[in-house]
């Protein structure tokens, strides 16, 4: 243990300031990245009223969801969108950083884990939009 | 923190601890106290495991056992080490696992100033506390230096700024002799400027020396012949001094390269390949790529001789203990003498952990043996030292001359004088030099009046302490009239066994130090020419 | 010609006349190969001996001379002049540490945290140091290796802008320290180190910024050591929970 300190009433405390996310664009990013589920979780509030409309009837459903169609809501559901999809690419980048992969005494690249997972999203996000377009049709 | 190459020990069924004591007796150039050898090298492997049960990361070899490596002036594998910053990690495990006690208390920025010493015996020592500016005492029944070596007396230096040899400057003041203290070994590999040290290892590795002609020219010096692979203690891996003194040579022919510092040579370890540098030399790597601006795996790397380590320090015998009652001392701060007049690459980590382990049981065993000192007596002889650091350097007044003025004036001398070709003349000068910028520090200026924190005074300070080491190294040299080890005159270019098989031992005067001698102790290896 | 010369705006604190921090420019010689440090013992040395800053090695192993540059944490031997030059470059102590004198921060909160990750080797028996080393192979010690390059050099906490907003936070070095010896094969202190390591100043603080990684200037990547640790920890408490024969 250490026997000498400094004396408390001569240190300066430095303050941090209230717009300390301004000061570096990666504390900005992160902010924003923060800030993207508090979309999200907005998005889904409001699709889940839309999913509670079906209580009253297809038309019920039908006229709520073309309320939707204003200008204001499709920017809204734009501003979610570019939220849920920054969200989703700094989520693979933290997979790369939590799950090492090893082989044999070699680590897997980080740029190799997040191209795996973006190509596994795009996967299987194609699989979704294919079986929607197919049970459309 | 500057040694990053390794730890030697014997380690390996082809090796044996009179091979470990050979090489080291061998590249002491016969002044090394062989009973102290003795007792190293056989305490060696036992101190490397404990430090490995500590934590330290040591490399391994495919079956897990701590891997060893090739070092210069070494007959055998036997330098262990954690990739290159061996030192690094010694130091972290011990830190690390010292916080698991907390009987040890550390006075962290508290610095040093003298020894209390009492009726011939230590009773503790002063310090001046950085957070408040008082001057402290630290009551011991016993003390133990271990403040590292003295290289930044000299301009180029891969030393930290802190090893200003305070210890040995203390313990000088407190009359101790400092032992040996001509011989100053110069790393041959140090990058131009800054000094920074490029590890002994780069070479143990399979690096090659090669002048402006992309010549390997330890060939024509007697280390030869030159392989593809490292030879024990041939070429690049032969002793330290051996190597710094064939650069000087190149440099007289004029074959040397010629930059903003100075000659340089080059250290080439492009043949090594990316992954072996990678994985054995990735600190390397990393600090020629920072400070040079190259990277090795594609250019060789510019080097010259800087002043590295100090083989002589506070004399000790082999349990670490001074003449003076319970006063210690271990690693570079002491000698004791186990690097005579050169050291061998990667015993110098060994020998803190042999010495300082045996450094820590003497000095405990005495310590209990020894009633607490007396606060009263320790408060009169404080007060001394109080007004003695007031008058010259708290309270100070006026004055003249900057601190960085005397020490650079100091570090030039030395270099002159005390460098790695040495003459009567030269060295003269330098003793004359100190001694009148002896007389010119009492009129330094100090402009910082505050008593948080304040780095003025103990630059001062350690200017100071530097002041008395380097004038111990100028003296001792100039007495010594033969060459050996790292001490090279071209006055007296010879060995001289009958006059000087013997240590020289600086004791502090009003006027400088007086020189006298102790002889060396031989056991079982007779002096014979040093050849590789 | 004249010679070239760059500015330096440097803290200053005084302690014993100033109730809060100011500035001060220097204008000193501009060399191409100088580093921040060589600017600052310039000043020191020829022009203001008052200025305090620690320093030691110059080579980036020591971790004494952390400061913020231009107002990003750096190490002042590893900061060359050449990349500001010619602008004016500000330099200033650590952000979130407590301000002793001039570039000179409180590091006694560090030093607290580190410790109380327990960084040594945990061992239900010693092994006799006659017996010789714990085997570890090659890829048991890269496993930890890297977490082991620590030079404590804070710059990670000046980074931290939870640290700098919850000063309790156990933060990114001594996490990964800890991390580290969980780690190392030869330690079986994992169970002693959870509490500190789980408690709500800890792991659970850290809402994975990531500049502490960006600015560590070994590599250390303490924030992949914190998130690991949450990782691991969880998975032992849901063992814990689900097979709790299975504890050791």
């Amino acid at each position: 243990m250490s026997g000498t300190r400094p004396d408390k009433s001569k240190l300066y405390y430095q303050k941090v300031s209230a717009t300390w996310w301004l000061k570096k664009p990666s504390y900005l990013l992160f902010m924003l990245r923060e800030l993207s589920s508090v979309f999200i979780a907005l998005f889904l509030v409001i699709y889940l009223i839309q999913l509670s409309q079906l209580i009253d009837g297809p038309q019920a459903y039908v006229s709520f969801a073309q309320k939707l169609s204003s200008p204001g809501w499709i920017l809204f559901h734009l501003v979610v969108l570019a939220f849920a999809l920054y969200h989703s690419f700094t989520w693979f980048k933290s997979t790369a950083v939590i799950l090492p992969i090893r082989i044999g005494e070699r680590l897997l690249p980080r740029e190799m884990i997040i191209a795996l997972n973006i190509g596994a999203w795009v996967l299987v996000s194609l699989v979704i939009l294919f079986l929607f377009l197919a049970l459309k049709g | 923190m500057s040694a990053e190459g390794g730890t030697a020990a014997v380690m390996r069924e082809n090796d044996s601890l009179d091979l470990h004591a050979k090489d080291t007796i061998f590249g002491a150039d016969f002044l090394a106290d062989q009973d102290a050898v003795e007792t190293f090298v056989k305490e060696a492997p036992g101190e490397v495991v404990q430090l490995e049960h500590w934590g330290c990361p040591w490399s391994r070899d495919p079956d897990g056992r701590v891997s060893v490596r090739s070092f210069g002036g070494m007959t055998a594998d036997r330098t262990l080490f954690a990739a290159d910053k061996t030192g690094f990690h010694l130091l972290h495990a011990l830190f690390q696992t010292s916080l698991k006690y907390d009987k040890i208390v550390r006075y962290d920025e508290c610095f040093l100033t003298s020894l209390l010493v009492d009726d011939g015996r230590v009773r503790g020592v002063t310090a001046l506390n950085l957070y408040t500016g008082q001057v402290e005492v630290i009551a011991g029944k016993a003390v133990i230096l271990c403040t590292g070596g003295g290289g930044r007396v000299f301009p180029f230096t891969t030393n930290a700024a802190i090893k200003t040899g305070d210890g040995m400057a203390i313990a000088y003041r407190a009359g101790v002799p400092l032992k040996d203290m001509e011989f100053v070994q110069y790393h041959p590999t140090g990058l131009p400027g800054t000094g920074i040290l490029i590890t002994e290892a780069s070479r143990g590795e399979g690096g090659w020396l090669k002048n402006k002609d992309g010549y390997r020219y330890l060939q024509d010096y007697g280390l030869g012949p030159p392989t593809d692979k490292p030879t024990h203690r041939k070429m690049e891996l032969g002793p330290r001094d051996i190597l710094s003194r064939c650069h000087m040579q190149e440099y007289s022919k004029g074959r040397t390269f010629e930059g903003p510092y100075g000659h340089y040579v080059h250290l080439d370890l492009r043949h090594l390949g990316e992954e072996v540098i990678n994985k054995r030399l990735p600190f390397v790597r990393e600090l020629v790529h920072k400070y040079v601006g190259i990277d090795p795996v594609y250019e060789p790397i510019p080097v010259r001789p800087v002043v590295h380590y100090m083989m002589g320090g506070v004399s000790t015998d082999i349990n670490a203990r001074t003449p003076v009652e319970g006063l210690y001392a271990a690693g570079e701060t002491a000698c004791v003498s186990l690097n005579g007049a050169n050291r061998l690459g990667s015993n110098s980590l060994t020998e803190l952990l042999v010495f300082g382990s045996r450094a820590g049981r003497s000095a405990a065993e005495y310590a209990r043996s020894q009633p607490a000192p007396q606060s009263a007596r320790l408060s009169t002889l404080a007060a001394d030292e109080q007004r003695r650091l007031d008058r010259q350097f708290l309270r100070k007044e006026g004055g003249r001359e900057r601190i960085a003025t005397i020490r650079q004036e100091m570090q030039k001398a030395m270099e002159e004088g005390a460098g790695i070709y040495r003459d009567e003349e030269k060295m003269q000068k330098t003793c004359m030099i100190l001694r009148s910028l002896r007389e010119r520090f009492n009129d330094i200026i100090i402009e910082d009046r505050g008593s948080i924190f304040n780095t003025e005074v103990t630059s001062a300070l350690e200017l100071d302490f530097m002041l008395d080491v380097a004038e111990a190294i100028a003296n001792s040299a100039l007495k010594r009239k033969e060459s050996r080890g790292s001490h090279t005159r071209t006055d007296f270019p010879k060995r001289d066994d009958e006059n000087f098989l013997k240590h020289s031992l600086a004791h502090r005067t009003a006027d400088g130090p007086r020189i006298e001698y102790l002889p060396v102790t031989i056991t079982r290896w007779q002096p014979e020419e040093r050849k590789y | 010609m004249a010679e070239p010369t760059v500015t330096l705006n440097v803290t200053r604190y005084r302690p014993e006349q100033d109730r809060a921090p100011t500035n001060q420019r220097y204008t000193i010689p501009y060399k191409n190969d100088w580093v921040v440090l060589d600017a600052l013992n310039h000043i020191k040395d020829q022009m203001d001996g008052t200025l305090s800053y620690r320093w030691s090695c110059r080579m980036g192993v020591c971790g004494s001379c952390g400061m913020m540059v231009n107002g990003v944490p750096k190490l002042t031997c590893a900061a060359f002049l050449r990349d500001y030059y010619p602008q004016e470059i500000r330099v200033e102590p650590l952000v979130n540490f407590p301000i002793i004198r001039d570039l000179v921060i409180d590091m006694s909160d560090f030093l607290d945290k580190l410790k109380s990750v327990k960084p040594w080797i945990i061992r239900k028996e010693e092994k006799p140091v006659s017996q010789g080393e714990y085997r570890q192979t090659p890829a048991e010690l890269e496993a930890y290796k890297q977490f082991t390059q620590c030079i404590n050099c804070m710059l990670c906490y000046a980074a931290c802008p939870v640290y700098g907003l919850e000063p309790e936070f156990l933060g990114p070095a001594a996490i990964a320290l800890g991390y580290r010896y969980n780690l190392d094969s030869r330690d079986q202190g994992r169970d002693q180190r959870q509490g500190v390591l789980m408690s709500h100043d800890a792991i659970w603080q850290c809402t994975f910024v990531g500049e502490c990684s960006v600015v560590c200037p070994k590599d250390v990547d303490p924030a992949a050591a914190i998130q690991r640790t949450k990782v691991d920890t969880t998975k032992e408490w849901f063992q814990s929970v689900l097979l709790p024969w299975g504890q050791k």
